[in-house]
């Protein structure tokens, strides 16, 4: 079947709403203007406003009320238009979700997705373009999941929804229109571990939501040169499944992780970290990392393109790793 | 003024089971300073001494399916609500037999069997949950009713304002009850709001709202009572301001340049506990030997606690990451599994 992200993830949605009674979606024009991203156009007609309920600009109000319907026994999803709204309701994530469960020892758990947008690359400036999954992904008691693939992003809402736990999906904006192919059957995805998406040799490329595509271009054109790299699309930022990553390295012995982020304290710095505490002897090349340059994300698109992890860069670093120039 | 004199005998039973909570409230709290002061129990201490006709007033008045939602000084909401003084101290003592197995202590006290929902450190932090457990009961047809109490500091936080926005929109059956003893630590209202009157905010979101005198509990009691039947019986959210006062300091740590101890001493002069004890005792419905009788037997309450939290165990250290992530239940029995790690901590190892 042919489809595009943006409808696997409101296919997604419609199935979780079928499925459960509990499950309802809850945001900032989720209803009537059919999704900020339109990923849930049609849907308030089809479920009715109880089902598709539309909020005022109140992030930690909404974010917070799905807090307290998950613990009054409801299947909240909750949908942020894009993570840099999510700064307003991070009490209620942080302070809340996350923390419930273990303060009350054990007694009250939060069942509760939050959906997101999150990246940049679309000339948004850069309020807009922020990649904060990382931070989250900083905090116990969530999972952090980031489909990148559009089987992900049909099959991880649902599983996120049997987690007895807070789950943050965090949606790349540069991925809604990516078309492809789906299985008709596809369903429920694993939310455990990490995927190689591109099995190879000599070289492990570690990656995420939405620099997938250009890891994946990257490898490509490695091949082309002699360099046979493996993808690994982490899927997962928490918990981080360590063993796919390191069972890779631990052939290939030489490591790239590419994430959005900026450089400083995020997520690729956690996953050098890892590496090098567990994997240390088993490298042949320092540990490269391509990240977002270290300032505010420009308007301009030459500046926006030169901020942001690329192709170029990816196959840059690659070559460093394996030894041959770059 | 002795409206009890006239009352029969169930109102007078009413006011003398009512004075025994406060009682209650109050003896469990003075024995926390004296635990405090002895280093027995640690972290932040917030006692709600003088406030406690309010929580004393208001959950009176709810069913056991209602939910009370509170914040850092919500050990009388939790006694009353019926977390026992022994769980609650033992969690105080950061010991295993405590409400929340010593991973809360005063500030987070949480009880599931009483749904009972904190115990929140962050001011107005609560708010938005009181609303989506009202509104989970609203989806699912529930006439059950939130009652969320926060001071009067909460007020100027946003989610003050996006809280009583949501329920009053989706007319949702949450009480919210501002507890007003007009100081945030040492920031008198006038000094934090443009607009004093409570109630007067609350209207503007169209929220029925009252304030009442929070040093009588019946008083208290009777506007609650009006307000969660209102509330129940779908008319959306309402809004008690209380006004009250707290005898001690904001916490262990303050003290106290922000007010006169004139000020102080004027309002203990309205305690709670003395005036209701007044008035019963003028209106002969509370002969010396049953108020003997009931401090006698909130004192063995409170000695009994205190026995049971110092008998207490500690947690395991082997148990530090448990309850970051729910535990799978053990097939064939019930709750969870004492002996299965955290997801987290098998994942991460
Ligand atoms: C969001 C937030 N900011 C600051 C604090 C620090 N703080 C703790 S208690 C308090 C005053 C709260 O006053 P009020 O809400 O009136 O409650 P009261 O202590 O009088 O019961 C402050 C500022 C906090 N806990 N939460």
């Amino acid at each position: 079947m042919k489809t595009t992200y943006r409808e696997a993830v409101r296919a997604a949605l419609r199935d979780a709403i079928q499925r459960d009674s509990r499950v309802f979606l809850m945001g900032e024009d989720v209803g009537r203007y059919g999704g900020s991203f339109a990923v849930s156009l049609g849907l308030l007609e089809e479920f009715g406003p109880d089902r598709i309920r539309d909020t005022p600009l109140s992030e930690s109000g909404f974010v917070g009320a799905g807090i307290g319907a998950a613990l009054g026994g409801l299947r909240p999803i909750v949908e942020v238009m894009t993570v840099n709204f999510s700064l307003l309701a991070l009490d209620q994530i942080v302070n809340n979700a996350a923390t419930l469960l273990h303060m009350s020892g054990g007694q009250f758990n939060v069942p509760l997705v939050i959906r997101m947008t999150t990246g940049a690359g679309r000339q948004l400036g850069a309020q807009h373009s922020h990649s904060l999954e990382g931070w989250y992904a900083h905090i116990p008691g969530l999972r952090i999941l980031t489909p990148a693939t559009l089987a992900d992003a049909r099959g991880m809402l649902w599983t996120a929804l049997e987690d007895p736990d807070p789950v943050l999906i965090f949606e790349h904006g540069s991925l809604y229109n990516v078309a492809g192919e789906l299985a008709d059957d596809a369903g429920p995805v694993g939310i455990d571990e990490a995927a190689v998406l591109r099995p190879g040799e000599d070289i492990t490329l570690i990656t995420y939501g939405g620099t997938l595509p250009a890891v994946l271009d990257a490898a490509e054109q490695l091949a082309g040169e002699g360099i046979d790299a493996e993808v690994i699309d982490l899927r997962v930022l928490r918990p981080l499944d360590d063993r796919t990553i390191l069972r890779s390295v631990g052939r290939t012995h030489r490591a790239v992780v590419v994430d959005e982020g900026w450089r400083s304290g995020s997520i690729s710095a956690e996953i050098a970290a890892r590496i090098s505490e567990h994997a240390f002897f088993d490298l042949d090349a320092p540990v490269e990392r391509v990240c977002s340059a270290e300032v505010p994300v420009p308007y301009a698109k030459h500046m926006e393109l030169a901020a942001l992890p690329s192709v170029e860069r990816v196959v840059a670093a690659s070559r460093r790793a394996a030894g041959s120039g770059g | 003024m002795s409206p009890l004199q006239s009352q029969s005998v169930s109102e007078a039973g009413n006011a003398r089971h009512l004075l025994q909570q406060m009682l209650r409230v109050r003896r469990l709290e003075e024995k926390c300073v004296e635990l405090y002061s002895a280093a027995k129990i640690r972290g932040f201490l917030h006692v709600y001494i003088g406030e406690e006709a309010v929580a004393a007033g208001v959950i009176e008045t709810l069913t056991a399916e209602d939910a009370v939602v509170a914040t850092y000084r919500e050990h009388g909401h939790a006694l009353l609500r019926g977390v026992s003084a022994s769980a609650i101290l033992a969690e105080m003592y950061g010991h295993a037999e405590g409400c929340c197995r010593g991973r809360g202590g005063s500030m987070h006290l949480f009880d599931a069997a009483t749904r009972f929902y904190g115990g929140n450190a962050i001011v107005a932090g609560g708010l938005p949950l009181a609303v989506g457990l009202a509104l989970a009961d609203r989806l699912a047809g529930r006439r059950r009713v939130t009652a969320c109490f926060f001071g009067e500091g909460a007020v100027a936080e946003g989610e003050f304002h996006e809280s009583l926005n949501l329920a009053a929109l989706w007319q949702l059956p949450v009480l919210f009850c501002c507890e007003n003893n007009l100081y945030a630590m040492g920031t008198a209202l006038v000094r934090s709001e443009s607009q004093t009157d409570l109630a007067l905010k609350a209207a503007g979101y169209e929220i029925p709202a009252w304030s009442v005198d929070g040093m009588d509990v019946l008083a208290v009691e009777e506007a609650s009572r009006r307000a969660v039947d209102a509330v129940r019986s779908g008319g959306g959210p309402h809004f008690l301001e209380l006004r009250t006062y707290r005898f001690r300091a904001h916490s262990m740590f303050d003290p106290e340049l922000y007010r006169e101890k004139a000020e102080v001493a004027r309002w203990m002069e309205r305690d709670p506990i003395r005036l209701l004890q007044a008035t019963l005792e003028a209106a002969g419905q509370l002969p010396e030997e049953e108020w003997a009788a009931l401090q006698a037997e909130v004192d063995a309450e409170i000695t009994a606690a205190v026995g049971f939290a110092e008998a207490g165990t500690l947690e395991p250290v082997e148990d530090l990451t448990r309850f970051v992530t729910s535990e799978p239940a053990i097939s064939g029995g019930s709750g969870q599994g004492r002996d299965s790690k955290s997801r987290e901590s098998r994942v991460a190892g």
